[in-house]
């Protein structure tokens, strides 16, 4: 597998009145082509630390971000990183700047340069992925969270990226707004084989990720498949992390002694093993 | 401190081409001293009708009765329902201003124009209320702390005017599921031991059932179903259809309900779903 984004080694601290705090502590971390990477964590764990020094929004103190082979110390390159590894904030609010919703779109592309034939063309295919083409013409403040977070979603993807990090897109959406979030992202990541990285405190929106990082204290406390993740509640009640209800249960269940597996992941799976 | 709403209308930039209606008349009363849930889609109404609770937006038609007094009674003083109605917006700690944590927390009872021992010991009460350790934090500067303990010191901030009414708008969106569970078990303790009556407005059902006595669900502008947890997650088919859901637990127990007919359904805590199926489990030994 190719590795399109590696971290090695890398380390965050910055000065808070005099005082020396460290965000990320000799993280090491590669994320492969076509992989729907999920990020967990506490507040303050680093996840959003570790997005932000992929995209080069900051530096590491200590150690090196390769992204598509670019080092994302190098000036000369950083427009090029951020063009491939395009970034999803948690409030669409903020990341809202037309008024209306196709220019909103065509923002990143037209500030890339590109012809206006060919930002037509992104807009249209953009809008269309994420599902929102009937409302190209409207105002974005009249739209609902999930529809502004889709938006948000487009303007990355008209920029034509390879990768799309996404820092908490769900945290303000209501139940229908997350699930059409989530529903673009999987389809960006099957569909369009993009690489995703997807940080987040929802547990049962990394159910289907190809492999999930736990970070801790700016360090990578536990990584593997969620089906592996997942049946470590203890260890995960220890991080401050929750597991979904369906888990949880299935834990709870087996201490009755009720033989099920301990990594039950959905409402699906736990229906057929109880009715087998 | 009990709120009723009569025949309540609210329209935005009315009589210009952007008037839009939020509110439809709605019929509401909220009991003094419960917890209450407030759900809906966004663009429901659910900011919009919170925001009359304490007369920061006046009703288009209808009349809001806060504690037996008519809000638009131009006799009632607005000041003094705001110090009972304490109302924490979306992001609060958005609203941080000052130099330090106890400035900030201070601000609010200082303007109630209490003493200064009773403005000491507020603040420390709701630092502890909201788990935010008083000598440690009170000379920081709110914008050093990290997201989530901004979040609660904005919390502290209404606390300590002593609301009668607490409303929280998302109190809890972005933080980690223990910073989640931490808030809402101190607004949970604080709601018995003060008999304060809490409106929480969430999009976590999971959350919605397991702290409210009862859920307010709207639905463009309406008041759809008003009742008990247990009533309202029956209705699965009909939270769906207007864009919300039901916990995880409760969709098992319909798919469940489908196989045998005996699980009670309205089930939507962890617990209470464990003990649902080593029932069901037993029975299916037994056959």
């Amino acid at each position: 597998m190719t590795k399109v984004i590696t971290v090695d080694e890398v380390s965050y601290s910055y000065k808070n009145d005099e005082e020396e705090n460290t965000a990320l502590d000799k993280v090491s971390l590669h994320i492969n082509q076509g992989e729907f990477l999920a990020i967990i964590g506490h507040n303050g764990s680093g996840k959003s630390t570790l997005a932000k020094l992929i995209n080069g929004i900051i530096m590491p103190t200590e150690g090196d971000i390769h992204v598509f082979g670019l080092n994302t110390k190098d000036e000369n390159t950083i427009w090029d990183i951020r063009q491939q590894a395009g970034m999803v904030f948690q409030n669409p609010d903020n990341q809202i700047v037309a008024t209306i919703v196709e220019e909103d779109v065509a923002f990143g592309p037209e500030n890339l340069g590109i012809p206006s034939d060919e930002i037509r063309k992104r807009v249209d295919w953009a809008l269309d992925i994420v599902e929102m083409s009937e409302y190209k013409n409207q105002k974005p403040h009249q739209l609902s969270g999930g529809q502004k977070q889709r938006i948000a979603i487009a303007g990355i993807l008209a920029m034509k990226p390879k990768c799309i990090i996404l820092d908490e897109p769900t945290a303000m959406l209501d139940p229908s707004g997350r699930r059409d979030v989530m529903k673009t992202i999987k389809r960006l990541n099957k569909e369009e084989n993009m690489t995703i990285v997807h940080i987040t405190h929802y547990m049962d929106e990394i159910v289907d990720a190809d492999r999930v990082v736990v970070m801790e204290h700016g360090t990578v406390v536990m990584e593997g498949k969620p089906r592996q993740i997942f049946s470590q509640i203890e260890e995960l009640k220890k991080l401050r992390l929750d597991v979904p209800q369906i888990t949880e249960l299935a834990y709870e269940l087996n201490k009755e002694g009720i033989d099920l597996d301990r990594d039950i992941l959905t409402v699906d799976e736990m229906v057929a093993k109880l009715c087998q | 401190m009990s709120i009723e709403f009569i025949h309540l209308e609210h329209i935005y930039s009315k009589g210009t081409p952007f008037e839009h209606s939020a509110l439809e008349n709605v019929n509401l009363n909220i009991e003094s001293g419960k917890f209450i849930g407030l759900i809906g889609q966004t663009g429901s109404g659910k900011s919009t009708l919170i925001q009359h609770m304490n007369g920061l937006l006046k009703p288009t038609q209808g009349t809001v009765v806060i504690d037996g007094l008519d809000l638009s009674d131009k006799n009632t003083k607005i000041k003094e329902v705001r110090q009972r109605v304490g109302l924490v917006f979306q992001y609060p700690e958005h609203q941080l201003f000052e130099e330090t944590v106890e400035k900030d927390i201070a601000f609010g009872p200082g303007n109630l124009g209490l003493k200064k021992d009773e403005i000491n010991s507020r603040v420390k009460e709701a630092m502890d209320t909201v788990g935010i350790d008083y000598e440690e934090f009170k000379d920081k500067s709110p914008f050093e702390l990290s997201g989530g303990q901004m979040r609660r010191v904005a919390i502290a901030g209404v606390i300590a005017m002593r609301p009668d009414v607490l409303i929280l708008d998302e109190p809890t969106a972005g933080l980690d599921p223990r910073g989640r569970e931490e808030i809402l078990n101190q607004i949970k303790s604080m709601h018995s031991k003060h008999k304060m009556t809490v409106i929480l407005v969430s999009h976590s059902m999971e959350d919605i059932a397991k702290y409210t006595d009862q859920i307010i669900v709207m639905y463009r502008g309406k008041i759809k179903l008003y009742d008990t947890p247990e009533n309202i997650f029956k209705e699965a088919q009909l939270l769906e259809e207007i864009g919300l859901a039901v916990p995880q637990v409760t969709q098992l127990m319909r798919r469940l309900k489908k196989i045998d007919p005996l699980i009670n359904e309205s089930v939507f805590t962890v617990e209470a779903a464990k003990a649902e199926i080593i029932s069901m489990v037993r029975r299916r030994k037994d056959v």
